[in-house]
């Protein structure tokens, strides 16, 4: 599958709510079957806090770069029709969307798997930020993938591509740089 | 013959004078951002410097940065870069504290 292909990435500025409707007329096609997608929303408690809203902000030229080296990979994982991406900047309150991923493709498996893997990728590798607000205090938050990942973007690791590797006689994903060739057993590996 | 040795001399010190120093442009995001109090400061290298003899510079500058040494990361041109990477005249260097996006 060639990596170019329909990506829609978009960071929006402060109190622009995402219109899903807009992406998924973009990436509706007759030739699909499925389109999958991915919401991530504000919740109102973290650890039994009460969560007032959520406020983002990003590196906004390299979050783009960095959500485009994400479709690509994904793009070369499967076989996938068109990407849109969005992802809100400034305060995102409580029940709000703050990104949305969707994803069409020919068939079901493609579209879903992608999806799983574009949220795993942002939330592990692209420059944005979003403190939590409480009542009475806020805190920026740290993504776990971030910090399971962080060995290889201190070596300058710009994504991970993923394969099967079903020579090993059990379904494992593995997910090889393609930097620096370092493989590591995915986050998304079953058995 | 004084004033032209003079002269030879001071030519040879404008030829032989190169930039020694590079000048670099510094992101702070999030957490940087407060610790330093600054979103971006220009910062001056000496010539051949790495991004972590950047980043030793700017901990000299704002002691505080050292609490999130250990975590964060940094990018050299909008990519995440090796510390060992060399910076070069006009380079943009982001300190990247731990992400939280999605």
């Amino acid at each position: 599958m060639a990596n170019e292909g329909k990506n829609l990435i978009e960071i929006l500025e402060e109190n622009n709510p995402i219109d899903i409707s807009k992406y998924m007329n973009y990436v509706h096609s007759q030739q699909c079957g499925a389109i999958a997608t991915f919401s991530g929303t504000t919740r109102d408690a973290f650890q039994g806090k009460t969560v007032v809203e959520l406020r983002y902000e990003a590196y906004v030229p390299m979050a783009v770069r960095c959500i485009e080296s994400i479709c690509s990979f994904a793009r070369s994982s499967w076989s996938l029709n068109a990407i849109a991406v969005a992802h809100r900047l400034g305060p995102v309150p409580v029940g709000e969307t703050s990104v949305l991923i969707v994803i069409s493709a020919v068939h079901r498996a493609d579209a879903l798997d992608a999806c799983k893997y574009v949220i795993d990728e942002i939330k592990a590798s692209v420059p944005i930020w979003k403190k939590e607000v409480y009542a009475n205090g806020e805190v920026w938050k740290e993504n776990s993938e971030f910090l399971e990942r962080r060995g290889e973007l201190k070596k300058g690791c710009c994504g991970m591509k993923m394969f099967d590797d079903q020579d090993l006689g059990f379904f494992a994903n593995f997910l090889v740089c393609s930097c620096t060739g370092i493989v590591m057993p995915s986050l998304l590996s079953s058995l | 013959m004084d004033v032209v040795a003079g002269e030879h001399e001071i030519k040879n010190v404008q030829k032989g004078g190169e930039d020694t120093s590079v000048e670099i442009k510094v992101l702070f995001f999030a957490r940087a951002r407060d610790l330093t109090g600054l979103a971006d400061m220009p910062l001056v290298v000496s010539s051949g410097s790495t991004a972590n003899d950047c980043l030793d510079k700017l901990i000299s500058r704002f002691p505080t940065l050292e609490e999130i040494r250990g975590c964060m990361v940094m990018a050299l041109n909008e990519e995440y870069t090796d510390e060992s990477a060399i910076v070069k005249d006009r380079d943009e260097l982001a300190i990247i504290p731990p992400i939280s996006g999605g």
